[in-house]
């Protein structure tokens, strides 16, 4: 037996697959030794912060001289704030309902109780509000919230335990048959006709949209009214078409500084100014270009705010009290959600 | 190609014995194995192809140009390159110990050696969160000395090292027990120190399939999703590996790239099919089982 | 590196043989920090939830029709990966066609074919526009985001074992015992179902078995094609992920350890045909 040849084809072969490893290493290469700032967020967001870190890190370099990278992670929003409260380093989070901050804060104290109070406008810096989209022509006649309860319309909207999206979808739903009788009985009972419409529950609003514009599944798709905008761009206007209900729900979604993550890596001042970045004129032009609502409506294009209709806004805080009481009524463990689930089967 | 089709190695082909069905049943079993075959795997395997290139070469090699894509293909051969060595120690130290002493308890060994094989990804990554997640048993710990595991290079490692304990140990057991001990016996006999004895004979004996454990090991490892899914916190350009990459690009509507960067994927599991099968041609006698098929 | 071997041990044989300890204690403590260490932290935090904690969860209707599905669907797919599995080995060992290396090297894709990219490659073939999902839908068959594209995805990361754990044994069937059965006037199929048959069916059961296994705790190929919708296609891997982001690590907890269990069943069950079959057949 030949054991030498044999160990020395080994070794070849050992040495040229690290040599094809080593060749891949040196491909395109981010430089080293940059401030690099985390910003854990919610599943819409995608391209939003794509087009503001860029700018932020060309901002920052402008003023300060020095380089910095934003990078960012997305999912549904609960799913995410998970991820942090296990221990992401994130230095900012951007989630999408102000209960997911409050979990983080909870549970890990990462972020101070009172995060609301640390940045302007109870750290919203835009806002946005719930809108259809249907397909092509609205086949099913969709206008407003009550044709979602309608027995042969197919609902698809994210899973509310995990999503931000689903969270604010489940409140509108509620609102708006609140806001009809102001019994809170047939509220829940409006809300869980809709959810036995639904036939099938994603973990974040991204998949929502995936299972509705590229699979082809149900009528209606409820949802983030960047993401209805967004839809349209990315798979052509002639496939869907936007319904505006006549109301819908001012969803805030918050963002925070992680306190306690940005002093360990010693990322605070970038952190803050990212943050602070959020609320200046050339930010909030940016939000209202991916169809967001600014909070500072004269700093945005005219033109992106006209593609904004009017639709009367409602506040859940105004129906249901503070978020620790929303979140435990409606989707904490045996609350509405659940029950709804149970009985719907 | 003569090779491929030689029908040598099967001493006792003998088509048109009684032993046999007819040449009919034979011809139409044949047809319904490789349809089954063509629908359910080889479909699936164009597909990703075809999906990859169906904007033109251009938007195929476009999806490269990320940053992330590289970022994700850095992480995924550092994790193979970390799990994979550690699982050829364990394998070579777990199939020594097994295959060349007799002690009790042996069975229980090899069953809790096979463990990870039928526990679900998600669980394997779950145990981790579990353990090292900031409400885990040594989060804590781990907070206070700012030592990252979780969603950071070393929880990716030891998600990918669980699901791929067995690989390595479970091919060398039965090779080395076939094996015995008679020629170690002879060189420590003549002299041989132990490390000279595992070098310069048992290494030798159990090369091939060794090679093979490590081509599986490695497909696996780059490959695996469930566990790293859990523990991965899917930061872009940071703890994304190439799997993860694809959901990530599949969810952002971004079609071709996500098709695109999984063809890479396919393309390895290609190799090494290929890889391994030549193993299995040239070498079944060196491997376990004597894979002959 | 060499141990000098203490003759008084009597935990293992004694042999010329050195270096048992430092490979012994290595696999022990590879094995205990790796695997059974943080498996046992599962349990733990299971156990924390007591008994009736687990059987709380296990009984709450999301969970278990997640868990049904799970197991139904896999049980049902490892049958029909057993049933064509056995088909195939049976072709790629017995009979000679052109192509037929290259079919046996394809048995193995599901093997060397990352989850996620097969979840998103059988997704794209059985929606309701895809290749095959068109000409099913045609049919009134929705596959994909249906229990269907489950089955599907299951037999396809299932086939693999179903066929492997067969083929070595069918290639070492003594054929002259079928030519004896031939010569006193066995017809075929008889020869078939009453002497070949019998001695395989430990190997087909290990691969069920191992296909069962595989299929429960499969993830990243079905949620692609599942559709997810609970009670109906929603599968219980995927709902510990939910659980985690739900905050609810207790719940993740008890469902994961519900799963061990069902694993450990299973793999005793692989030993116990093993061993029956060893005495059976001689063989395993």
């Amino acid at each position: 037996m030949t054991y030498a040849a044999g160990r020395s084809r080994i070794v070849r072969a050992v040495a040229l697959s690290l040599l094809a490893g080593a060749g891949l290493w040196t491909g395109p290469h981010p430089a080293a030794a940059e401030t690099a700032l985390l910003n854990v967020s919610y599943d819409p967001t995608r391209e939003l912060y794509r087009e503001i870190n860029a700018v932020f890190a060309e901002e920052w370099k402008a003023k300060t001289g020095e380089a910095i990278t934003v990078r960012a992670s997305h999912g549904g929003s609960g799913a995410q704030a998970r991820t942090v409260i296990d221990g992401v380093d994130a230095d900012v989070v951007t989630l999408g309902i102000p209960s997911d901050i409050d979990a983080i804060a909870r549970l890990t104290h990462k972020i101070p109780e009172d995060w609301r109070t640390k940045l302007p406008n109870e750290g919203v810096a835009y806002t946005s509000t719930v809108v259809f989209l249907v397909r092509k022509g609205n086949p099913k006649g969709v206008k407003d919230w009550a044709d979602l309860a309608k027995p042969d319309v197919k609902v698809i909207t994210p899973n509310p335990k995990t999503s931000a999206g689903g969270r604010w979808n489940f409140l509108a739903a509620w609102g708006y048959a609140y806001g009809q009788d102001k019994d809170a009985a047939k509220a829940d009972a409006f809300v869980g006709q809709i959810y036995r419409n639904v036939p099938v529950l994603d973990t974040g609003a991204r998949g929502s949209t995936v299972t509705f514009a590229q699979r082809g599944l149900g009528d209606v798709l409820p949802t983030w009214e960047n993401e209805a905008y967004l839809v349209l761009q990315e798979f052509g206007a002639d496939k869907f078409d936007i319904v505006s209900p006549p109301s819908s729900i001012y969803a805030e979604p918050p963002v925070a500084l992680v306190a306690v993550n940005a002093e360990r890596k010693g990322t605070t001042k970038a952190a803050q100014a990212y943050l602070d970045f959020l609320y200046t004129d050339r930010a909030q032009a940016i939000f209202a270009k991916h169809h967001y609502r600014p909070i500072k409506r004269d700093a945005a294009a005219p033109a992106d705010l006209a593609q904004l209709p009017e639709i009367k806004l409602f506040k859940i805080e105004d129906l249901q009290g503070s978020w620790d009481e929303i979140q435990k009524r409606n989707f904490d463990a045996g609350g509405l959600f659940d029950r709804l689930s149970r009985a719907g089967r | 190609m003569s090779e491929i089709f030689s029908p040598a190695y099967v001493p006792s082909a003998k088509p048109d014995s009684v032993a046999s069905e007819g040449a009919a049943t034979r011809a139409v079993l044949i047809g319904i194995a490789v349809a089954f075959l063509a629908l359910f795997l080889v479909l699936p395997l164009i597909a990703v192809f075809t999906q990859a290139l169906s904007h033109g070469l251009a938007a195929f090699l476009d999806a490269f140009r990320e940053p992330d894509v590289w970022s994700a293909i850095r992480l995924t051969l550092t994790v193979a390159a970390i799990a994979v060595p550690f699982n050829v120690v364990f394998g070579l130290a777990a199939s020594w110990a097994i295959a060349k002493f007799e002690f009790p308890g042996k069975s229980l060994l090899i069953t809790l050696i096979d463990l990870p094989f039928s526990v679900s990804p998600v669980v394997s990554g779950l145990i981790y969160v579990l353990l090292f997640g900031s409400q885990g048993l040594f989060g804590g710990f781990l907070l206070d000395h700012g030592i990252e595991v979780l969603f950071a290079l070393p929880g990716i490692v030891l998600a990918t090292v669980f699901v791929t304990f067995p690989f390595v140990a479970r091919e060398l057991i039965p090779l080395m027990q076939e094996q015995g001990t008679a020629e170690e016996e002879a060189a420590l006999t003549l002299g041989a120190s132990g490390l000279h004895a595992f070098r310069t004979v048992t290494l030798p004996n159990i090369r091939w399939g060794l090679l093979y454990s490590v081509l599986l090991c490695n497909a696996r490892a780059m490959g695996e999703f469930g566990a790293v899914s859990v523990v991965s916190g899917h930061i872009r350009g940071l703890t994304n590996t190439i799997p993860l990459h694809v959901e990530i690009l599949y969810n952002e509507y971004n079609f071709v790239a996500a098709f695109a960067v999984a063809s890479l994927l396919a393309a390895l599991a290609l190799i090494t099919l290929v890889l391994k099968s030549v193993l299995e041609w040239r070498f079944s006698g060196e491997l376990a089982g004597g894979r002959a098929h | 590196m060499v141990e000098t071997p203490r003759r008084k041990r009597t935990f293992r044989r004694p042999s010329v043989i050195p270096g048992f300890g430092i490979s012994f204690g290595y696999t022990l403590t590879c094995l205990g920090l790796i695997v059974l260490l943080p498996l046992a932290g599962l349990v733990a935090k299971a156990s924390g939830l007591g008994l009736s904690g687990i059987w709380g969860v296990a009984t709450d209707p999301r969970v278990a029709s997640a868990l049904r599905i799970s197991f139904g669907v896999s049980a049902l797919a490892a049958l029909v990966a057993s049933v064509f599995g056995f088909l195939v080995a049976w072709v790629l060992t017995r009979y000679r066609f052109p192509g037929r290396k290259l079919v046996d090297a394809a048995v193995d894709l599901p093997f060397a074919l990352p989850t996620a990219v097969a979840g998103i490659a059988l997704a794209s073939l059985y929606a309701p526009d895809g290749l095959v999902g068109a000409p099913l839908a045609r049919l009134g068959i929705q596959a994909a985001y249906t229990p269907v594209g489950i089955f599907i995805a299951m037999v396809f990361i299932g086939l693999p074992f179903a066929v492997r754990t067969v083929q070595p044994l069918i290639a070492e069937i003594d054929k002259e015992i079928e030519e004896a059965s031939a010569t006193l006037g066995a017809t075929r199929i008889v020869t078939l179902t009453k002497v070949v048959l019998p001695p395989l069916i430990p190997a087909v059961l290990t691969g069920f078995a191992l296909a069962f296994a595989r299929g429960v705790g499969e993830y990243g190929s079905i949620i692609f094609i599942a559709g997810n919708l609970p009670y109906v296609s929603e599968i219980a891997p995927l709902l510990i992920v939910i659980k985690l982001s739900e905050f609810d690590y207790g719940g993740a907890a008890a469902i994961a350890t519900i799963m061990l269990g069902i694993s450990f069943l299973t793999l005793l069950a692989i030993n116990l045909i093993q061993t029956w079959s060893r005495r059976r057949f001689g063989y395993v």
